[in-house]
């Protein structure tokens, strides 16, 4: 394993005479799947079971900031956030407090958002992310490149504003634009569901060199995430957002300039990153050949990523984080994270996705292709270990999963681990076809009757009359009856001449007559014998 | 305090001054609109508890670990079980403008959201 070293500049390609060097730090903020909200007991949006909630049907007083109100920790949350901190390598801060941000906004009513400061839960940890290598096997010789955690703090998710049209249309509806916005309006309405949603913002130090490094660092922190149980990851939902802080080292003839650092809010896909990070570094880089102005004292401006017109763009100025006037929250107490409870939180950690991909690549001999599809769903890839852990072999379980299993779960549209065969039903569907006791159609519907009823699945070959029929007398009579047939006789001579191929079309025959049951190698075997003798 | 970096020093036991400047600003951060009157009249009477509070400045805080809460408690933690015991309904008819399903407020033009 190589590593790979960020301090590397490269020829400008829009401007030959000067180096460059992107240099792309990182914050991320994960929704947690808890089942309630951060502070109270209201259903939390991001948790599977109320994707589909109405609006504001998730609120309650906590949530709407009313007086008199008090936020409890959700002990969940803070479990989830440890769990991260850990599979990212991070130390955990034992003692850890939460503090208020201020700022007046309506997507969270009570004027601040309870954070962390000072004392997060997670400091410094790191990441090691494939770097160089595409398609199968990139993992098992690639380089890697270790990314720097600086810290990851727990705190809440705010609201959603949309933009609602005038009343003087029917009812003041408004247009929906294209990103869900409302469109033209004189007020604005706001939806609190995902208010007071638990939040982990995790941050990285200022590693990245390349957007596809950032887009890597993305997908394999999205892996863990929904391999820990802590997030569904979903990026249309808005799951896992991403703020990028972009800037660029500039090498002119051996001086060297360093463009202002900019933050881009909110992107929610990786294509969005990516093509935000790379438009920023041409954009900073004509900026400095224009203007010449390099970082100051004002730490960082904003902008935002137009979708559409494929630019970045100015936002106003936001507060510094000293006009956050962070304090510690007095209505919520330290939380005091004991040795014995992280190492609870270690031994429960799943074998993380990097690791079980190079394990399933090497170990198990599975194909690329096949590993990406069973980690690309946690609950499918927790199946597929129970499926083994029954004996039964890796590439046999994976393609009766990824096959039959996958059209199952497309028509039901839930996980193939949730279509509702029984680890044991797929061991023994492998083993009746490994015998060849069923062929390849029946194990599929066999599959089918496997995911309705819990009875054994050779119960189930038998009382579906899905086993094939092996037994050359009952397959005798059939053959005969082909052989027989006047139309079959142009085929008999092709076998005959040599021709094996034609053997098909006797099988068809044979197959209809059985109903499908007849097992083609002893059929095959049999027409041989009879014709060749 | 933007300009009184200073102050914020705790082993500085000198006198504590607030500008109009500083009182303008934070003002502005919570969105209160302020008359010049107002602005003198605040400044004087802020920069009066500032200083009474300075008289802390004088205590020797050295080695001593800063408080995170005043109570002697830690972990006080809720187990992760929703109920949802409001309609949206019951949730807007609490709020001073609704647009049902939603809250209704006035034209937010920007994002100006912290979180």
């Amino acid at each position: 394993m190589t590593t790979i070293h960020a301090e590397t500049f490269e020829v400008n390609p829009d401007y030959p005479k000067l180096r460059t060097r992107l240099v792309v730090g990182l914050e991320i903020h994960v929704e947690l799947a808890t089942r309630s909200k951060m502070w109270t007991s209201a259903p939390n949006v991001a948790h599977r079971d109320r994707f589909d909630a109405e609006p504001n049907s998730l609120i309650d007083p906590v949530v709407a900031g009313m007086p008199g109100t008090l936020p409890v920790i959700n002990e969940q949350a803070l479990e989830m956030s440890i769990r991260v901190g850990l599979a990212l390598g991070c130390h955990i801060n034992q003692f850890t407090k939460w503090d208020r941000k201020s700022y007046y906004y309506p997507d969270l009513p009570k004027n601040y958002q309870i954070s962390q400061y000072d004392l997060p839960v997670c400091g410094d940890g790191a990441l090691d992310i494939p770097v160089s290598g595409e398609g199968e096997g990139k993992l098992l010789d690639g380089a890697m490149k270790r990314i720097g955690i600086v810290r990851a703090h727990l705190e809440e998710d705010a609201g959603k504003l949309l933009h609602e049209a005038p009343a003087g249309g029917a009812g003041g509806v408004g247009g929906v634009g294209g990103d869900g916005e409302y469109v033209g309006g004189d007020f604005t309405i706001v939806d609190l569901n995902r208010a007071g949603t638990p939040l982990l913002e995790i941050v990285t130090q200022p590693d990245f060199s390349t957007p596809d490094e950032v887009v890597m660092f993305g997908q394999v922190l999205r892996q863990i995430c929904r391999h820990l149980g802590v997030s569904e990851g979903i990026m249309q939902k808005g799951h896992m957002r991403f703020e990028p802080n972009i800037n660029v080292v500039i090498d002119k003839d051996g001086e060297l300039f360093k463009t202002p650092i900019v933050e881009i809010k909110n992107l929610n896909s990786f294509k969005a990153v990516h093509g935000a990070i790379t438009h920023e570094y041409r954009r900073q880089v004509d900026e400095w050949v224009k203007t010449g102005v390099v970082m100051g004292a004002r730490a960082k401006s904003t902008r935002g990523w137009d979708d559409v017109k494929l630019v970045t763009t100015h936002q106003r100025h936001k507060e510094d984080a000293d006009e956050y006037r962070y304090f510690p929250d007095p209505d919520l107490v330290p939380a005091v994270i004991s040795d014995e409870w992280i190492a609870r939180l270690q031994a429960g950690l799943p074998e993380l996705p990097l690791a079980k991909e190079k394990r399933y690549c090497g170990e198990l001999g599975l194909d690329g292709k096949v590993v990406d599809a069973l980690l690309d769903d946690p609950r499918l890839t927790a199946f597929f270990e129970e499926v083994l852990e029954t004996g039964a072999k890796p590439q046999s379980a994976a393609a009766v999963l990824l096959n039959y299993g996958a059209k199952r779960a497309n028509e039901l549209g839930v996980s193939i681990a949730e279509v509702g065969a029984s680890a044991e039903q797929v061991r023994d569907i492998i083993a009746l076809a490994d015998a060849d006791k069923v062929g390849s159609s029946a194990a599929d519907k066999l599959f089918g009757y496997c995911c309705e009823s819990d009875e054994p699945a050779e119960k189930l070959a038998e009382q579906h009359g899905l086993l094939q029929v092996s037994d050359t007398g009952a397959l005798e009579g059939y053959i005969d009856e082909v052989l027989a047939n006047p139309k079959m006789a142009k085929a008999v001579e092709d076998i005959r001449g040599g021709k094996d191929k034609a053997i098909g079309a006797l099988m068809g025959q044979v197959m209809r007559l059985s109903g499908g049951s007849a097992n083609p190698k002893v059929v095959t075997e049999m027409i041989k014998k009879k014709i060749l003798g | 305090m933007t300009n009184n970096d200073q102050n914020n020093n705790p082993t500085n036991s000198g006198d504590i001054h607030i500008t109009e400047d500083d009182v303008r600003h934070v003002a502005k951060l919570s969105r209160l609109k302020l008359s010049d009157d107002d602005l003198h009249h605040f400044t004087d009477q802020l920069g009066a508890v500032l200083a009474y509070v300075s008289k802390l400045n004088e205590l020797d805080v050295d080695g001593v670990e800063p408080m995170a809460h005043p109570m002697d408690v830690t972990n006080v933690f809720r187990r992760d079980e929703p109920e949802s015991l409001y309609t949206a309904d019951q949730m807007l008819a609490s709020a001073p403008d609704a647009h049902p399903p939603f809250y209704k407020v006035t034209k937010v033009l920007d994002d100006g959201s912290g979180a």
